[in-house]
């Protein structure tokens, strides 16, 4: 450690970089911005005030009142992913220095492990590859591209033991990468269960399979026929499917890629029914539409490939922007997989063929300042949360990462709002002949950025060092969605109901199973926990003795039993036994009633959120 | 044919109930009520007016001013229903008796072919199971229990020689009559190609399957397993995915058995959203709900069970009986399928295995009556729109069936809007021991029931004839369902970009496709894709994209000027580009 006797005279110790004061900026976190200067040491923020007591000599940096920020985390990259034999063009070396120069000092690439290989030996690559050449602090999402027991096993010792905490399920790419819903289902139940994120990649595989055959065999080869064959409505049906499956499981869910409106509205429709869900926004669907497919330069229209597509409704920008302003989604990404022209053109036949993925690493941040800060949709605030903290809560790295404060790592920005730049592909970081933004004019730009307190950006002059990046293990159960988890998790405990044995006849029947009631199918894997959600543990209230007509019933078994796990008295309500038959206005005054119960029993989030249960 | 010279009068006919005359009623169609005398001949309607002059002697019904209304269309039984060896308990003769006895004179049952079996022959099957006993008029639904070549052979025979115009297929029921979304896909777009009307029964049975497993495994064997199992996002989830579905295919939607909010929701959002789409709420989740399936006692609990299984939030019927008031729903069934206690009890171990099915084809038309016109919900021209017209509408059968008009069938009910009576399985026509609506006192039921022209109920009395229901065929392209389908094909033609061949390098790479973009895969089940222009089936809403051909722009990164075309019925997704 340097530092110790710093103010010592003949001691001045050598001037590096790792001693650097940011003076006069004013810091914005997700809550609040003030100003203040920011010392910090061995890449970490050691003190945060004015009129600081710091070494002599040190590199000090004047903010002129600008605001400091947050290193942008991308949370969705694909560097120097394999594909087919070839590579992207941006490794993560040059990937890393794209990020750097737009203001992003942390990311976390996919793993994608071939199907039916191992995901450890797929992750111990991705970490040889990445540590050899990041620029920058790195995660790493893990693709769970196959499912088995030993898959399972390999998942836990991920979690357990090499920092990954999120796991990516396909419901595209059918026989290759699709998971089928029952699968879907049981690791949903594992990831639930063991604390980590199912993220998801949405779109209904099944029907793209069949809309590709069909635009092929209708003469549609080129890039237009991707988007066609994989409509929006497509993305928006399997991110309510995947929903669905998650809220069963009581799964916390990341749906990467929102590319479209329609999606963008699922997610929101669930957040308000109180599903854990969280949303990413990626550059592209931020920042273009899916107009240019249709193209006439075929280079530029492939360039454009990626899944989900860019949607055709040219809308779609403004709607997500105000979405990301609103809270409804809350994380972006850049989903960064780029590939020259040649690569593109192994699908120069076939569009199916084309090799997927965008640029927007390097865009993002600023793409986000320009198309939501500017324009009065979000303040900067917000802006660090949708860029930085929200991905950093959700990683479990806060308030490591994603914020300006004593401990904190030392990434940060110096923003400059008032800077103008162009995108083209002639200036850009990434090794891509194209860029999909090509000729946008963004206002808002880094001037400096600082990352494991380094200056690696400044005065427009990039000074990255390939392979200093380090990785950042995430831990299970961030709490940012997990607190609600558990909660729901206490509260859904399923209990049968208590009966004497039917003794009664029983018909005879073939026992195959037929016409209309099938036994339940043989497992693949044993998933098995108590993983309900809240919504379900509304089922209690079902348990409301109110019947009709029971007292006609010869069996006049006493029906009214306090259910466990059920705070309610369920003894209480004898009276409503006869007016509750009749007339709904009864029913409703009931069910209010009850719920009012609950919020004295339970905490007011449950209760609202059996209220929800009830109402929507 | 009776009734040549009827004015004659040495040739006055026997008086038989085939000519009817029905005096001082108000006549109530799903469009206006009017005051009016009808005269019925053959089982037909050959008169409406006053002052009709009609043959001396013949059978005249005071009305008093009453309400006359089309006979209900029950879109969805299963009487007679063979399970595992089982029957289920009311066949065609009793099932169509209790249908009379409530004010239905039009059932539709559905033909479920096993797995492997010929849907050809399950249809004749059906159809001389219920030729021999049906007391009232029927049609048939076929349920596609399975996919390949055969079946939609067979289904182009169905529509083409034997009058089915439905085909129901289930997203549930995993490893027996389940489909694959991409089987689901090839289904619809046959059942669009034959102008046909795709049934759906919603609830994602892999999820079902897991939560079963699960349920079993917690040691919950009783019947409250059953809805614990099939929570109602599950249905709503299949609901949304077979709308999709049918959105890419341009296919008309109907939904059997709405069953929850969710679900309702669902199809209501989507319907606002342009897609062609029907949704069909039963009797029972319009009166009743799941909160039974937790009764202490076993056999009462298991009365209730059916899939999608009835909510366990009390508000539900409420809410589906506004929805339906309010035209998101259109249609009503019964799904009357009953089994007895010891029936039922070949799953008295294990949910999974209860025989599934509820009544309710006796008490549909009093209960929407009691629980949407007495509430005010709706007036009685809807309440004709949704227990018989909207059915007679979407099946092809208006306005033979579903109004009353002059050469409509004879098929109408007198309505007693204030009489009331109670529920009980000791009063009801069907033969299950246990009636889930046990108890519930309905306001409104029928007087006289006629049907095929003669008086099957009069006085409380019913006097069914076993065996004289005919089939009536449907024929496909109902105008009801198929003028918008067809508008929408037109416009949805898709072509390429012309470009230049791309003559750019090109990378090598090896020969299976690896990462990222998957061939797609090869087709394994027999639906015809259409050929370019000749069977131009996309919907409406990619119907914008040929018109962003012209790329005058395209050195530009974005085009400026842009008109956004919302098409009808068109998410935003697809816009036109000007």
């Amino acid at each position: 450690m340097s530092g110790h006797s710093y103010q010592g005279k003949k001691n001045i110790p050598k001037i590096t970089s790792d001693r650097l004061l940011v003076k006069g900026g004013r810091i914005v976190n997700d809550d609040q911005s003030f100003y203040a200067d920011i010392y910090m040491e061995d890449g970490v923020i050691k003190q945060i005030g004015d009129n600081l007591i710091v070494p002599g000599g040190i590199k000090t940096i004047e903010a002129n009142g600008k605001m400091v920020i947050p290193g942008g985390i991308d949370n969705h990259t694909h560097f120097q992913m394999p594909y087919r034999g070839t590579t992207t063009v941006d490794d993560f070396s040059q990937g890393t220095k794209a990020a750097l120069a737009g203001g992003t000092t942390m990311i976390v690439d996919h793993v994608i492990p071939e199907p039916g290989s191992s995901l450890i030996e797929a992750f111990e690559q991705w970490r040889s590859w990445a540590d050899e050449k990041t620029c920058c602090d790195y995660s790493l999402h893990v693709d769970i591209t196959h499912w088995s027991d030993s898959v399972k096993q390999e998942v836990d010792t991920l979690l357990k033991e090499k920092g990954v905490n999120s796991f990516q399920v396909y419901m595209a790419y059918k026989d290759f990468y699709q998971m089928s819903n029952s699968e879907l289902y049981e690791i949903f139940t594992f990831l639930g269960e063991m604390g980590g994120i199912v993220q998801v990649h949405a779109e209904n595989g099944e029907i793209i399979a069949e809309e590709q055959a069909r635009m092929l065999e209708m003469g549609i080869t080129g890039p237009e026929g991707h988007v066609l064959s994989r409509p929006e409505e497509l993305e928006a049906e399997a991110v309510f499917r995947a929903i669905t499956i998650a809220s069963q499981t009581n799964c916390p869910l990341y749906v990467t890629r929102v590319m479209s409106k329609s999606a963008a509205d699922i997610i929101s429709q669930a957040r308000k029914k109180g599903n854990v869900v969280f949303g990413e926004p990626i550059t592209a669907s931020l920042g273009t539409d899916g107009t240019h497919y249709w193209s006439k330069n075929w280079a530029k229209a492939a360039s454009f490939v990626t899944s989900p597509p860019l949607s055709p409704d040219p809308t779609t920008p403004d709607y997500l922007n105000t979405l990301l302003a609103s809270g409804d989604l809350n994380v972006t990404g850049s989903a960064h997989c780029t590939f020259s022209v040649a690569q593109k053109a192994i699908g120069k036949d076939d569009f199916t063929q084309i090799p997927e993925g965008v640029n927007g690493v390097e865009e993002r941040m600023s793409l986000i300042w320009e198309k939501a800060v500017t324009t009065g949709k979000m303040d900067e605030n917000m802006f660090v949360a949708v860029t930085s903290t929200n991905a950093a809560k959700i990683l479990n790295l806060y308030p490591r990462k994603g914020r300006i404060a004593v401990g904190s790592d030392a990434d940060l920005v110096i923003w400059d709002s008032d800077a103008v730049r162009t995108i083209t592909a002639k200036t850009h970081n990434s090794a891509a002949e194209y860029n999909v933004f090509e000729g946008m004019e963004l206002r808002g730009a880094p001037s400096v950025v600082i990352c494991q307190g380094k200056l690696v950006l400044e005065d427009g002059n990039l000074h990255a060092t390939s392979g200093v990046g380090r990785f950042i293990p995430c831990t299970p159960f961030p709490d940012f969605a997990y607190k609600r988890v558990k909660a729901r998790k206490q509260l859904a405990v399923l209990r049968a109901v208590p009966r004497g044995m039917y003794d009664g006849p029983v018909s005879e029947f073939s026992p195959m199973s037929r016409g209309g009631t099938p036994s339940a199918s043989a497992r693949t894997s044993p998933t098995k926990q108590p993983v309900r959600n809240l919504h379900h543990s509304g089922f209690s209230l079902a348990g409301k003795p109110a019947q009709r007509g029971e007292l006609q019933l010869p069996f006049n078994l006493p029906i009214r039993f306090p259910i466990p796990g059920c705070h309610r008295k369920c003894q209480e309500p004898d009276t409503h036994t006869h007016t509750h038959t009749h007339t709904h206005t009864h029913t409703h005054t009931h069910t209010h009633t009850h719920t009012h119960t609950h919020t004295h029993t339970h905490t007011q989030q449950s209760a609202i959120t059996f209220y929800n249960a009830l109402h929507t | 044919m009776s009734g040549q010279g009827y004015q004659g009068k040495k040739n006055i006919p026997r008086i038989t109930s085939d000519r009817l005359l029905i005096k001082g009623a108000i006549i109530v169609n799903d469009d206006q009520s009017f005051c009016a005398d009808i005269y019925m001949e053959d089982g037909h309607i050959k008169q409406i007016g006053e002052n009709l002059i009609v043959p001396g002697g013949v059978k005249t019904i005071d009305a008093h001013g009453r309400m006359l209304m089309p006979g209900g269309i029950d879109v969805h039984t299963r009487f007679q229903m063979p399970d595992r060896g089982m029957t289920s308990v009311d066949d065609f003769y009793q099932g169509t008796r209790a249908a009379l006895a409530g004010g239905t004179t039009m059932i539709i049952d559905h033909v479920v072919p096993e797995p492997g079996v010929s849907l050809l022959s399950a249809f004749e099957q059906w159809r001389e199971w219920a030729d021999s006993k049906s007391c009232c008029d029927y049609s048939l639904h076929v349920d596609i229990t399975e996919w390949h070549k055969g079946v939609q052979e067979e289904m182009e025979a169905l529509v083409k020689d034997h009058g089915v115009n439905s085909f129901l297929v289930y997203l549930a029921y995993k490893g027996v009559f389940q489909l694959a979304d991409s089987q689901v896909y090839e289904v619809f777009s046959v059942i669009r190609d034959l102008g046909a009307i795709a049934q759906v029964h919603a609830e994602n049975g892999d999820i079902v399957a897991e939560e079963q497993r699960r349920i079993l495994e917690q040691g919950i064997t009783g019947p409250e397993g059953h809805v614990l199992s099939r929570p109602e996002e599950v249905e709503a989830e299949a609901v949304n995915r077979s709308v999709t579905v049918a959105n890419q295919t341009n296919c008309p939607l109907y939904v059997t058995k709405v069953m929850s909010k969710s679900a309702a929701d669902v199809i209501a959002q989507a319907r606002k959203k342009g897609t062609v789409v029907y949704g069909e709420p039963i009797t029972a989740s319009l009166g009743t709900d799941g909160s039974h399936y937790w009764s202490k006692n076993w056999a009462k609990a298991a009365a209730f069970i059916t899939s999608p299984p009835l909510s366990p939030d009390p508000t539900t019927p409420d809410y589906l009986s506004s929805l339906l008031s309010c035209g998101d729903l259109q249609v009503t069934g019964s799904a009357h399928c009953t089994f007895n206690t010891a029936q039922r009890a070949v799953g008295k171990d294990d949910f999974t295995l209860i025989p599934e099915g509820t009544n309710g084809t006796e008490e549909r038309m009093s209960l929407i009556w009691d629980k949407c016109v007495v509430t005010g919900k709706m007036d009685e021209n809807q309440f004709v729109a949704v227990t018989s017209t909207n059915a007679a509408k979407i099946f092809n059968l208006y306005p033979r069936k579903g109004r009353i008009a002059v050469g409509s069938d004879a098929d109408l009910v007198l309505w007693d809007p204030d009489v009331t009576k109670i529920i009980s399985a000791k009063s009801h026509n069907s033969n299950v021991e246990y009636n889930i609506f046990e108890g519930v006192e309905v306001r409104g039921a029928p007087l006289v029931v006629i049907s095929q022209g003669k008086i099957v109920l009069e006085e409380g009395n019913l006097h069914t004839t076993e065996g004289c229901g005919r089939f009536v065929g449907r024929k496909p392209f109902s105008d009801y369902v198929y003028k918008r389908i067809k508008a929408r094909s037109r416009l949805a033609e898709l072509r390429g970009v012309p470009r230049g061949l791309y003559d750019g390098p090109v990378c090598e790479v090896s020969v299976t496709p690896k990462t990222m973009t998957p061939a797609s895969s090869a087709k394994n089940s027999p639906a015809k894709q259409a050929v370019a222009g000749a069977q131009p089936v996309r919907n409406l809403h990619q119907s914008g994209f040929s018109l962003s051909g012209a790329q005058v722009d395209d050195n530009l990164p974005r085009r400026n000027t842009q008109r956004i075309v919302e098409p009808p019925g068109g998410r935003a997704n697809i816009t036109s580009l000007g």
